[in-house]
């Protein structure tokens, strides 16, 4: 595919403050003189926020990496992730038409997309809501077949169910990414035959359904504020003040009564775990439960990112459950 | 020290430092490895794959030998040395395979495109090809771009081997081509089809391994092989780049490097490449005498009796052009101190010593810069006044040296630390002395700009003091091809030009960069009509640089031969000749009848002239310091394209000079 800047173009681009200073952090990641190494992360996140590689975007990004502008050229045009020319303003979708896809349906889903969108790939619907293409296997195959769309993952599509997805999109709902017809992630069509034991006690999505669901991400436009800017290559005096608003949970000097109570009571909270938590003033369950994303955000930050937000966000669900078994 | 190591290369054996690739052994034993990607004088990039050899006992497959280094490869089980071999059926049929691949999306256009007889992807496809194409499938065609008026582009025909991006973005220095997309969508192109904004950008053309890229003005106007090659010397600028003429019947079809590792590597400026259309516009073809004002034709008895008559008893001031060579600003000089008058080379003001060649040439070799850790420019803008010595300073940055610029701000192609632009500037640094480290090595480049106002020998005095007494040496820079040898046999006077007007008639040979005010009488001898001839009394028609063998000493000191490649058209003759001749009819008959004889008397007089392509020694002589000026210095070139009479009739130049002005109104513009 023969790929070439768009012929109409924005005036300028620039990043957002936020995804400014979560460029700058990425730029650090390379020693100094090597800051062109940055251009693919960089590149992306100016997709993220514009939906599409413009070229004042690309200038943008060869200035704040000191390259020729022709070099960030050459690295846009390469890769097919990046798109020339704009997309659906809500959403592009990328179904998979490798083999295992391709096997169970892709074709059809693409003649859905044909249907509703446009006839052609990276074509924008009349509307301007959608654009589409096939793309190369985007490994999901245990759940074909799937589509990306925006940030996430549509598994175990059909006809109808991608056709639904396109119509909710358009009518202004996100639904839920991940499988649709049910499964919880990549488990057997009849259930797991194995590993049983952790089937009780999960939350009602799998992790990175979870995450997308927290996020409220999948098609949005990013401009920096969805997470917390995390650093850890850096020294904790280089590192820029968090973009995302954190707020102290309720902490207590000493525990209730004295005694901490067993927090290992909540799967995947381990020994470690638990000293960091009691050191942070966090003793019981009822503390943990009463946790806001901005809390959830101090906890991580404080613990120095040694627990991840998905883990500690795990833990807030069972500690509510907990709770709400204990209090009923 | 290096590591050697020993490597068997087709059974004979050899020991090789252990950083040479195998490309490089190879060629040590003798063995051409056929090649499109790799060249010696840009960074490797093993994309073409048409360098495979076969390594005894690697992996099982071949290996691209331009990316592969000795130290690299394994010895055998009892440490015998690694055998790689270059002509086993592996590489046989590698080359065959990688050949095939090439010629898959490659025209066969070879009757249409301007490279054949000279193509590499012809020549390697007739020794390593195979004479079939399993490719039955449409070829692809890619589009043309437009770099300017000297590159015609045909991309269809490109093999993706990046020298032109690796040239441009490494030695030229500008970033402008590149290499987008991918597999078969993959071309080179320029940024949003920028024409390249480099006087450098020729060179391209002779590193195109096909004819993607030719050049525009030779397009479709010979083959190779009805051209016969001269190899001779340039006189665009003071470097004495060394060049190969090509002519067919009397025409010079285009002009080409040669490789000189002490100067011009295998690059040459666009001015020296493209100039040639020059050489046949406004060219002088018959002597003409000013009868009532006016220019009228004459012939050769007539002019030269007038000439003689003239001359004869008055008070004379020969001046040497640009573009003299050394024998005939030797004759000049002969014949007017004969008539007893004066001669000056110093046309453009110049302050430069008569008698010290060390202040007039320096100390350093072009090679210096090479190994010099710090280089300092002083009043030089080297892209301007030697495009290739300029990419020469930005190969010794790239490795590692620092450059400082002392004089105007100015786009370089590297960094520079910038040290003022004026005369306090030089005053600060003489104080403050160059430091340079213990054991590392200076290379100060002096621009002749620096040295044309009054102040200019203090100036000269200032930077030598500078560089005497440390490990620093001084290369002046300066932009006239004639300059040095014109000094060398003492073409100058005590007064310089600066009494012009004191004088009953001027002998003007060949310089076109100087008004001269009216009152004295003028003979001009030259070979092109330009401001030297409209200012003329009488004008003596000449040789071009291309049409008569002559000695040219570069800014370096480096005598060299420059050869005729033609005759000079219509009634044009040899500059000797003309002064020989007129010497005759005036009865100071100079004392040869030859180019031999003359050269023998030039070599009695100036022995080191003799020594062609060496560099002489110069014996270290401080000038005095004097008492600088203010103000701040000016560059030698302001249009770098228009810098003499040859590139102001070639109406190339012209373009190329309104194009980068425009360039740079567009700059400020946008700015």
């Amino acid at each position: 595919m023969l790929r070439r800047l768009h012929e109409e173009q924005p005036t300028s681009f620039s990043f957002t403050s936020e995804n400014k200073a979560w460029a700058d952090s990425q730029i650090k990641k390379y020693p100094a003189g090597r800051e062109a190494s940055a251009i693919i992360p960089l590149l992306w996140r100016a997709q993220e926020q514009e939906g599409w590689l413009t070229r004042p975007a690309i200038e943008y990004v060869a200035d704040l990496l000191g390259m020729a502008y022709m070099r960030a050229l050459e690295v846009a045009t390469f890769y097919f992730m990046f798109h020339l020319k704009p997309v659906g303003n809500i959403a592009h979708i990328q179904v998979c038409g490798t083999l295992s896809c391709m096997l169970c349906g892709a074709e059809d889903l693409i003649s859905v997309c044909k249907d509703k969108i446009a006839p052609n790939p990276h074509q924008l619907s009349e509307d301007g809501k959608f654009s589409w293409e096939e793309v190369e296997c985007l490994g999901a195959c245990s759940n074909a077949p799937m589509a990306q769309i925006g940030k996430d993952y549509f598994e175990d599509l059909t006809k109808e169910s991608i056709g639904q997805i396109i119509d909710n999109l358009s009518a202004g709902r996100v639904p839920a990414p991940g499988p649709q017809d049910g499964r919880f992630a990549s488990e057997p069509k009849n259930g797991l035959t194995s590993l049983m034991e952790h089937e009780s006690g999960r939350t009602k999505f799998n992790g990175s359904v979870q995450m997308a669901e927290d996020l409220k991400d999948t098609i949005k436009r990013i401009n920096g504020t969805e997470t917390k800017l995390v650093t850890p290559w850096l020294k904790s005096s280089d590192r820029t003040t968090s973009q995302v608003k954190m707020k102290k949970p309720k902490t207590l000097k000493f525990p209730k009564k004295s005694v901490p109570e067993d927090l290992s009571k909540i799967s995947g909270l381990g020994g470690k775990a638990k000293i960091a938590l009691n050191s942070l003033g966090i003793y019981h369950v009822s503390q943990i439960s009463n946790w806001e994303t901005n809390e959830i955000y101090w906890v991580h930050s404080n613990l120095s990112g040694s627990l991840s937000l998905n883990k500690l966000k795990s833990f807030v669900e069972q500690a509510k459950k907990l709770q709400t078994n204990k209090d009923g | 020290m290096t590591d050697v190591k020993k490597i068997i290369i087709d059974n004979q054996e050899i020991e090789v430092e252990s950083e040479m690739t195998l490309i490089q052994a190879c060629e040590l034993v003798g063995i051409e490895i056929p090649r499109f990607c790799y060249h010696e004088r840009l960074s490797i990039a093993g994309n073409c794959r048409m360098c495979l050899v076969e390594v005894v006992g690697g992996p099982p497959k071949p290996t691209a030998s331009c990316a592969m280094q000795v130290k690299d490869l394994r010895p055998g089980p009892e440490g015998q040395p690694p055998v790689v071999r270059t002509n086993s059926k592996m590489v046989k049929k590698a080359r065959e395979g990688v050949m095939e691949f090439l010629l898959i999306n490659h025209p066969l256009d070879c009757p249409i495109c301007d490279q054949g007889g000279e193509c590499d992807l012809q020549d390697q496809a007739m020794a390593f090809g195979v004479d079939f194409s399993r490719f039955k499938e449409p070829k692809r065609a890619v589009d043309d771009l437009d770099l300017g008026p000297l590159v015609s582009t045909n991309m269809t025909r490109c093999i993706s081997c990046t020298r032109c991006v690796r040239f441009t973005s490494e030695v030229a220095g500008i970033s402008q081509m590149g290499q987008t997309g991918r597999g078969e969508d993959a071309e080179i192109t320029s940024y949003l089809n920028q024409t390249l904004d480099s006087n450098l950008q020729g060179n391209i053309i002779d590193l195109c391994p096909v004819g993607a890229l030719t050049s525009k003005p030779y397009a479709f106007t010979a083959r190779p092989w009805e051209l016969s090659n001269t190899e001779t010397i340039d006189v665009m600028d003071a470097l004495g780049s060394n060049i190969r003429v090509d002519t067919k019947g009397r025409e010079v079809m285009r002009i080409l490097p040669r490789n000189h590792d002490g100067i011009n590597e295998e690059w040459i400026s666009d001015k020296t490449r493209f100039v040639w259309d020059g050489l046949r516009r406004q060219r002088l073809d018959k002597p003409y005498i000013r009868k009532d004002g006016k220019l009228v034709s004459a012939d050769w008895n007539e002019a030269l009796n007038f000439a003689a008559a003239s001359l004869s008893g008055k008070n004379i001031m020969g001046l040497v052009g640009d573009l003299t060579s050394t024998e005939s600003a030797y004759s000049l000089k002969k014949l007017v101190t004969k008539l007893g008058g004066v001669v000056e080379c110093r046309t453009d003001g110049s302050k430069l010593p008569i008698d010290n060649r060390s202040g007039y040439v320096g100390n350093a070799t072009i090679d210096d810069i090479d190994l010099a850790d710090e280089i300092f420019l002083i009043g030089s803008n080297p892209r301007n006044e030697a495009p290739v010595l300029n990419a020469r300073i930005r190969k010794a940055w790239s490795e590692g040296a620092n450059v400082h610029l002392l004089g105007p701000k100015a786009e370089l192609t590297y960094d520079y630390s910038y040290l003022g632009s004026d005369r306090s500037a030089l005053r600060k640094l003489t104080t403050r002395g160059l430091k340079v480290g213990k054991g590392r090595s200076a290379v100060v480049i002096l621009g002749v700009g620096a040295l044309t106002d009054a102040d200019g020998a203090a100036v000269l005095g200032h930077v030598m003091q500078l560089v005497s007494g440390t490990n620093c040496k001084l290369l002046v820079l300066h932009n006239a091809a004639s300059r040095v040898g014109a000094m060398d046999v003492g073409a100058n006077n005590a007064k310089g030009i600066s009494d012009l007007i004191n004088y009953d008639v001027i002998f003007n040979l060949g310089s076109d960069e100087m008004e001269i005010p009216n009152g004295p009488f003028v003979i001009y001898q030259g070979s092109h009509g330009d401001r030297g001839a409209h200012r003329a009394d009488i004008i003596l028609p000449a040789a071009a640089y291309t049409e008569e063998s002559g000695i040219f000493v570069n800014t370096e000191g480096r005598p060299q031969m420059a050869n005729r490649s033609g005759f000079a058209p219509g009634d044009a003759r040899e500059n000797w000749a003309i002064l020989r001749a007129l010497s005759q009819k005036m009865d100071v008959t100079l004392n040869f009848d030859t180019l031999g004889q003359l050269r023998e008397a030039l070599f009695i007089e100036h022995p080191h002239l003799k020594n062609i392509d060496l560099p002489l020694e110069n014996e270290w002589r401080n000038e005095m310091m004097g008492e600088l000026d203010k103000g701040d210095f000016a560059f030698a070139i302001k249009d770098y394209y228009l810098t003499n009479p040859i590139a102001r009739a070639s109406t190339l130049m012209s373009e190329l000079s309104a194009q980068t002005k425009a360039r740079k109104s567009s700059r400020i513009a946008a700015e």
